[in-house]
């Protein structure tokens, strides 16, 4: 494996491997609560924060990440307050976002910034400092979660029964679309806002099906992450391709597979069921199955 | 919405609250578990303010198809029930909650399907883990929303069967529109439509029954039959 040698694709790898775990964390939470669109949301509408911090020459990671959570709690807000157009808001916020980020790159004088490379990112080009931000976004991902795990678990899976539980239901969900905001910042500039989306989507999505529970989940949609991302950098190095279209284009490969998947396995097990009908083996499993297969 | 409701549930009681869509059941539900505050008035749970004693209320909603295709466990729903974020309960520790759990699920027959998915289960069977999540607090009084919603006659049957056992131990509140169903297996009726008449159990005898049959005409609206066409001694009832 001659690729490993150089320090670029390390750094690829790495960032690559810690994006997995935090999208893995941070997509299952996304998935499991409905609000993919809303990160869409966070994820476009930092790209003002990008414009902002290239305008008044603010280091750009500083500037995006304010920028991101103030866009972020203000969509949590609407999402709370005026939950029935709370998507048409968050898709005012997400258009308002980016093209405010355009205008202010438009007004920076002398400067051109690229914006391929925050919409795919630039992984084989991930600088240490990023590499180091981004452990240390993990970890802190990680313990917040493992620490209100319980919580975090009521409030999405039953938030009413949280509520009358005391769970302080709303501190949660700001808590969690905060985590969102910082997160969506941190990987965009490595994968790209793009990818941001599929990776926190796709692997989570296959594993809902296969997972016992939320950790599960989490845990699972990391390891895909991480075999997508790594299978797409080789993929991109060995067919020069870009490295975050490579990605995305092998994670998309993994969700029809797995659809694919759902749908023979669904086919046998009622070509099964009918089968154990006529032969009047299978009596005692097969009502019971079929008045499950209606109500759900 | 509700205006002068006066009345107790007593420990041990078994009370029906019925009514018409919109009479406001849901609204008394919610002003006992302490999720909405009357605008006058006091209510009370074991002598404190609702929200407080959260714990000795165990509640199962009405909806038990929610999130069906969240990965958790029959167990893990159940164990959810410990959640305790105010503390107000002894702390125990995680092998005792999971011995608690399964030894309840198993009084709900329920024991085979431990670590099924919440997905891959009925309705009635679903409706169990919800009972069994909210028994995990040994709650003083059970709330159920429309709880028959989704099983058909013969699982009714066995619910309220289920119920009467539990009923042994613990308060049950039970929202429904099935006056027939109910009046077999419950000791009190509330009818709520903008107020709150109370029935003790003497009046829910064949008067009661008959009043409601005859007024099939307006069946979408038996509580307010009922409580129209109550003689007025029952209408007043014993007030608990």
């Amino acid at each position: 494996m001659d690729i490993l040698q150089f320090e670029f694709m390390q750094n690829a790898i790495a960032a690559g491997l810690l994006t997995a775990v935090i999208c893995g964390i941070m997509g299952s939470l996304v998935v499991v609560n409905r609000i993919v669109f809303l990160s869409g949301g966070i994820a476009h509408a930092a790209y003002g924060g990008i414009g902002l911090a290239f305008y008044f020459k603010w280091p750009v990671m500083l500037g995006t990440m304010g920028f991101s959570l103030a866009a972020s709690m203000l969509m949590a807000a609407v999402t709370l307050k005026a939950r029935h157009r709370a998507d048409t808001i968050i898709g005012v916020i997400w258009a308002l976002g980016m093209a405010f980020g355009i205008i202010m790159v438009d007004l920076t004088p002398g400067y051109n910034v690229d914006l391929m490379s925050y919409l795919f990112g630039s992984i084989l080009t991930v600088p240490r400092t990023d590499l180091l931000i981004m452990a240390g976004m993990g970890v802190f991902i990680t313990g917040l979660t493992a620490v209100y795990y319980k919580e975090i678990l009521a409030v999405s899976y039953d938030e009413e029964f949280a509520r009358i539980r005391g769970v302080p239901v709303t501190r949660i969900y700001f808590g969690l679309i905060a985590m969102l905001g910082l997160t969506v910042v941190m990987v965009i500039q490595v994968v790209g806002l793009i990818m941001v989306i599929a990776l926190m989507t796709i692997p989570p999505f296959i594993m809902e099906k296969y997972a016992k529970s939320l950790a599960g989940m989490m845990v699972g949609a990391a390891i895909l992450g991480a075999v997508f991302t790594i299978c797409g950098l080789w993929l991109s190095y060995r067919f020069d391709l870009t490295s975050g279209a490579a990605i995305i284009m092998v994670a998309g490969m993994g969700f029809l597979a797995s659809l694919l998947l759902e749908q023979l396995t669904s086919t046998t097990r009622n070509k099964r069921l009918k089968k154990g009908q006529t032969d009047g083996t299978g009596t005692g499993t097969a009502p019971t199955s079929l008045s499950d297969a209606r109500e759900g | 919405m509700l205006s002068d409701v006066n009345f107790t549930i007593r420990e041990k009681d078994f009370i029906a609250v019925i009514g018409p869509n919109g009479g406001g059941k849901s609204t008394l539900l919610k002003l006992v578990l302490g999720l909405i505050k009357p605008d006058r008035g006091k209510i009370r749970v074991m002598g404190g303010a609702p929200g407080k004693f959260s714990p000795a209320i165990g509640y199962v909603p009405q909806n038990v198809h929610i999130n069906e295709k969240f990965p958790i466990t029959a167990l893990d729903v159940v164990l959810m029930g410990c959640l305790d974020p105010g503390r107000n309960r002894p702390r125990i520790s995680k092998e005792q909650e999971r011995e608690a759990a399964m030894e309840i699920l198993d009084r709900l027959n329920m024991a085979g399907h431990v670590h099924k998915r919440i997905g891959e289960m009925s309705g009635g069977q679903r409706q169990r883990v919800f009972i069994a999540r909210s028994l995990m607090t040994h709650p003083r009084l059970l709330l159920l929303d429309e709880p028959t919603a989704s099983i058909d006659t013969k699982g009714q049957t066995d619910f309220y069967k289920l119920l009467k056992t539990l009923n042994r131990d613990v308060a049950i509140m039970v929202v429904s529109h099935d006056l027939v169903i109910v009046s077999q297996h419950v000791k009190n009726v509330a009818c709520v439509n903008k107020g709150l008449h109370y029935h003790s159990h003497e009046a829910l005898t064949g008067d009661m029954l008959e009043t409601m049959y005859s007024c099939s005409v307006e069946d979408v609206c038996r509580a307010h039959v009922i409580a129209r066409g109550m003689p007025k001694n029952a209408r007043t009832g014993k007030e608990a």
